[in-house]
């Protein structure tokens, strides 16, 4: 063994390396999150969950609209009917996102990783920055083919809605931002919780489970949860018909980056705190 | 350098680190060396900022770890070769290990090739040998060409061709004028491949020392004798200055002559502060038979053994001497 085996080969480097970046982290964990399969996976079934499903829905409740009755013609909501799949594709975001960070303390994974970025809070960082981002773009094309796929299975049988509609284009755009927010939410569990299973549970719990509980509740209490439970008040930017009892858009969106807020500054400040 | 000042690291009420300083020069193998339990990988952790210390400093290059602008420029670890994502190729494990810290690509394909993992490099971490494992985790450790190399127990679960590699490759490293700190349990595999030792019980420093000075003045020498006339020549040894035991338990360095109790008994003794020649000059001098006379040396394993006798975590009831 001669030094030139273990020394980098060429001019001596030591003198002229350079302090790591956050670009090198953002980086680092594209790399991670592209070089695992369940990243294939489960943006695989967000999109397809996203489109398909909201095509099917789309096409049944299309058909089923001249039997309807006069409230149910009222209420018609082809936007939100097309985005349907993309309410349920949300799941896999969560699961993905906890994952990306929870993968890594049950594999062992992130004291190597902490080891080389020690600098805790740019390791969560980049790494819902990436997934926020790939969650985006993944999020933004699955709503707008879900629309478009929704509205020309719903022509002909019951009225469409077009993206220039009032509300619409923000509703459609709206769905791939609350996926955006859920993403970062459960990067956040994820290092907060640590175990997989727990983190998916709790993220479940909040998504699906405990709004659900809140409509067996009396009305006093069951109204002010429809309209601040985060992910209830973050998805009235999806929906075109404001319900009773819901925030405008644009707030209810507000309180639900709120909520992620606080998740995340409580998982950061963990993360620097606790032994890895 | 590494250096540790009064380093303490308490879980609830167990102490794993008690007060630990010592300092870590370059250019040499340093063996961590200690039982199980003795604390040697929470001082490593400590040392890399995973865990934090309840109280005392470790600095590398003068810095606490978290506050190196490029850490895997200046230390390369091994904690735990198991701890990677099972699903992600070798190449990209490594690539993503040396993004974050701005190594380019190139030196992943140069260290895959010093680990002599090129063949698998597409493969999935899940699906390579623990010794392949380890060899991953060494590559890791030398994306950055750092100065300071820091190894937990490396060559565990490795066949004896890749523990010799291992050795091989500390020492090289070692000679070009880095920091290598390798922790080990085994005296045996310190003594071949450490130049210094830091040997630690209990999460308390035991010694800090070379290898040759510990093997000095660790590895006690006694002169194991049998003669018909032992009680006569205990007394002229005792006489002499030499401590002698009757009923020689001897440690196991060699057997003696068979038989059932041939290790013991009243015309066997055991002398220590004199060598054999001395005891032999003695017996003739007063005209004393030996039956028997050796020199027993005891093994480092041995000298670790007795040195850390009594800071071993978990000790098998009948273990105790």
């Amino acid at each position: 063994m001669t030094d030139a085996t273990i020394a980098r080969t060429g001019s001596d480097h030591r003198t002229a390396f350079r302090a790591s970046t956050f670009g090198d982290a953002l980086r680092s964990e594209w790399t991670k999150l592209r070089s695992v399969r369940s990243t294939f996976w489960a943006l695989a079934v967000t999109v397809v969950l996203g489109i398909a499903l909201g095509a099917v829905i789309s096409a049944a409740a299309a058909h089923g609209y001249a039997r309807s009755s006069v409230s149910g013609k009222l209420s018609w909501d082809p936007t939100g009917v097309s985005l349907a799949g993309v309410a349920i594709a949300s799941l896999a975001i969560a699961v993905l996102g906890v994952l990306c960070i929870s993968s890594e303390y049950s594999s062992g994974m992130i004291r190597t990783s902490l080891i080389a970025v020690p600098k805790r809070g740019r390791v969560l960082a980049a790494k819902s920055l990436v997934f926020a981002a790939v969650t985006f773009v993944v999020g933004e094309a699955t709503s707008f083919t879900a629309f478009f796929a929704g509205q020309a299975l719903i022509s002909g049988h019951a009225p469409h809605a077009a993206l220039g509609d009032p509300g619409v284009a923000r509703a459609v755009a709206g769905a791939g931002l609350y996926l955006t927010a859920l993403a970062v939410l459960s990067v956040a569990a994820g290092t907060l919780l640590r175990r997989p299973a727990a983190a998916i549970t709790c993220l479940i719990a909040v998504l699906f489970v405990l709004p659900g509980i809140a409509q067996a509740l009396p009305d006093s209490w069951r109204n002010p949860v429809t309209e601040f439970w985060p992910t209830q008040a973050g998805g009235q930017l999806t929906s075109v018909h404001p319900a009773a009892h819901t925030l405008q858009p644009w707030p209810g969106f507000g309180v639900m980056c709120l909520f992620v807020a606080i998740v995340y500054a409580i998982a950061w400040t963990l993360l620097d705190r606790r032994d890895a | 350098m590494i250096e540790a000042r009064n380093l303490v690291k308490r879980y609830g009420s167990t102490v794993a680190v008690n007060d630990l300083s010592f300092s870590i020069r370059s250019g040499m193998v340093t063996g961590f060396l200690g039982p199980n339990g003795a604390g040697k990988t929470t001082t490593m952790r400590m040392i890399l900022g995973l865990d934090a210390p309840t109280q005392g400093s470790v600095t590398v290059a003068g810095r606490s770890y978290r506050d190196l602008p490029a850490p895997m420029r200046e230390v390369g670890a091994l904690l735990d070769a198991r701890a990677l994502h099972g699903g992600r190729r070798a190449f990209d494990h490594l690539l993503c290990l040396a993004q974050s810290n701005g190594i380019p690509r190139s030196r992943v394909e140069e260290v895959l090739g010093i680990v002599g993992l090129e063949g698998v490099a597409k493969r999935r971490a899940k699906g390579l040998s623990l010794g392949m494992g380890q060899r991953l985790g060494i590559a890791s450790a030398l994306l950055g060409d750092p100065a300071v190399l820091i190894f937990d127990e490396p060559v565990n679960g490795l066949d004896p061709d890749g523990i010799h590699w291992v050795r091989t490759l500390m020492r090289a490293l070692a000679a070009e004028g880095r920091i290598v700190l390798v922790s080990s349990h085994l005296m045996s595999e310190m003594a071949l491949t450490a130049d210094h030792l830091l040997v630690i019980g209990k999460g308390r420093l035991i010694a800090d020392t070379s290898v040759d000075e510990f093997v000095r003045s660790r590895s006690q020498q006694s002169v194991h004798v049998r003669s018909p006339q032992a009680a006569e020549l205990a007394a002229r040894c005792r006489e002499a200055g030499a401590t002698v035991r009757v009923g020689s338990t001897s440690r196991g360095a060699t057997a003696p002559v068979a038989g059932p109790d041939a290790g013991t008994g009243p015309d066997v003794i055991e002398i220590t502060e004199m060598d054999s020649a001395e005891v032999g000059r003695l017996a003739a001098a007063h005209g004393i038979a030996l039956s028997e006379l050796t020199p027993i040396r005891a093994s480092l394993e041995e000298a670790f053994m007795e040195l850390t006798r009594d800071s071993v975590e978990y000790q098998a009831a009948g273990a105790t001497r």
